[in-house]
């Protein structure tokens, strides 16, 4: 009887894995081991589902039970990794051991939180199903959300917020939200209007303290003034989980190390996604997961396929500024152009040779984000 | 009187993103109330690039 392939974690990426292998192997016995419920479900619909009136109830398409016949899977839910034993080819859960014939870390990331401060001060973090009912079960009767972070989820959610009514404040450290991602025109365009629904920004600001009065959240930053909120959204960023992978020895850098066929330093213990560092890279968006399900696929049954990333375009779903960002690899310099009035901005990414190697379509030129992952073209993987 | 008309979502099985009929895609020149059958064949999930054929209808929505 052949070793199961065991995949920990039911996000995108471990179902991204399962389904890819069923697809092509039907036979294989794959076991997934998850901490929660199971349910498939899409993690970017958390920071737009109030605009589009999705109650938490809906959010999740599938249980695990569906997706356990649907894909013929066995599926473990509520069931923790305490440990992998890499020479015995383990994973040891709650009371047992399971073996496995290849391992996929699928374990995702952690929320960054605010130092000394939880859901006692009032301070949430979204970041699986559950995290998202109970966020949306306190949001009953607030007014006013601060939410910590300007980067994708923090952006995301105060739109979503802003449009289902609530009084909104954003902090971030940097003087742009998405600081990193785009040229300064495109940023100012970007918070111009994002105020214009009513975001509050509070940019190039630190957070000094939270702190739980009189049955609201007090906010202080870093100049003093404090931001009063019914409830706080923290959106600090997403730390790859790699506990079970260190105790087991795996080398990590930022997130689990891996080669171009997903392979860790253990041979049989792949990782994808958020938990991931793939050319040294790791990328918490959906296509970059798809690409690496589809070769991790075929790599475990016996087929190995080296990721090769083509321009990976990732949307930002604030309704009112949609952005598409076509990130550049991090390899060399690069100049940004910028064209476009306030409604309409393209910046462009070029090298010193003047080869476009990104792009970030703001407003109505989102619509123009296929004529601008072919421009970009395809990438070199680093591996070659 | 009006007879109300029938919308449906289409979920992407890959990551989950939902189409949905009534809202279209007006950022990507869907505009509302375009039915799944017209929206192009050349058209990939937005969120993971999944093709139409990776798509399942969810539900029957009620829309004025």
């Amino acid at each position: 009887m052949s070793r199961p392939v065991v995949i920990l974690g039911s996000g995108l990426a471990g179902y991204a894995v399962a389904r890819e292998l069923r697809k092509i192997d039907s036979q294989v016995p794959i076991v997934l081991v998850t901490e929660n419920g199971g349910e498939f479900y899409s993690k970017p619909t958390l920071s737009n589902a109030l605009a589009l009136k999705r109650a938490p109830e809906v959010i999740a398409t599938s249980s695990a039970a569906q997706m356990a016949v649907q894909l013929n899977v066995s599926i473990r839910v509520r069931t923790a990794a305490r440990r992998i034993d890499p020479h015995k080819h383990c994973v040891m859960l709650e009371h047992e051991p399971l073996e496995y014939g290849k391992l996929v870390l699928a374990v995702g990331a952690q929320p960054i939180r605010p130092p000394g401060s939880g859901l006692a001060q009032g301070v949430h973090s979204v970041n699986t199903l559950d995290d998202y009912r109970r966020f949306r079960a306190s949001l009953a009767g607030c007014g006013r959300v601060v939410i910590l972070g300007a980067g994708f989820i923090g952006c995301e959610f105060a739109n979503d917020l802003c449009a289902a009514g609530l009084e909104v404040d954003v902090v971030d450290q940097a003087p742009h939200p998405l600081q990193r991602f785009w040229p300064a025109p495109l940023a100012n365009a970007f918070e111009r209007r994002l105020a214009g629904v009513g975001v509050r920004w509070h940019l190039g600001r630190g957070i000094s303290a939270i702190r739980r009065e009189a049955g609201r959240t007090a906010v202080e930053l870093d100049d003093g003034s404090v931001l009063h909120a019914d409830i706080v959204l923290s959106a600090l960023g997403l730390s790859p989980r790699v506990e079970l992978a260190r105790e087991a020895g795996l080398r990590l850098g930022r997130g689990i190390v891996v080669d171009a066929h997903l392979c860790s330093s253990e041979p049989s213990i792949y990782a994808l996604g958020d938990c991931a560092e793939v050319q040294g890279q790791v990328l918490p968006f959906v296509m970059p997961i798809m690409h690496c399900g589809r070769a991790l696929a075929r790599t475990l049954v016996g087929k190995p396929t080296a990721v090769a990333y083509p321009p990976m375009p990732v949307a930002l779903k604030t309704p009112a500024c949609p952005v598409v960002f076509l990130p550049a690899p991090p390899r060399g310099q690069g100049d940004w152009s910028v064209e476009g009035n306030a409604d309409d901005f393209i910046a462009l990414y070029r090298r010193a040779d003047g080869e476009l190697a990104g792009a970030v379509l703001l407003g109505s030129a989102v619509g123009r984000r296929d004529e601008f992952v072919r421009r970009i073209g395809a990438r070199q993987a680093v591996y070659g | 009187m009006s007879i109300p008309t029938l919308y449906c979502c289409w979920i992407c099985a890959v990551c989950g993103f939902v189409y949905d009929e009534a809202a279209g895609l007006p950022e990507e020149g869907i505009a509302p109330g375009t039915r799944w059958a017209d929206v192009p064949e050349t058209w990939g999930c937005p969120e993971c690039a999944a093709v139409k054929s990776e798509f399942e209808m969810v539900r029957v929505s009620d829309a004025a």
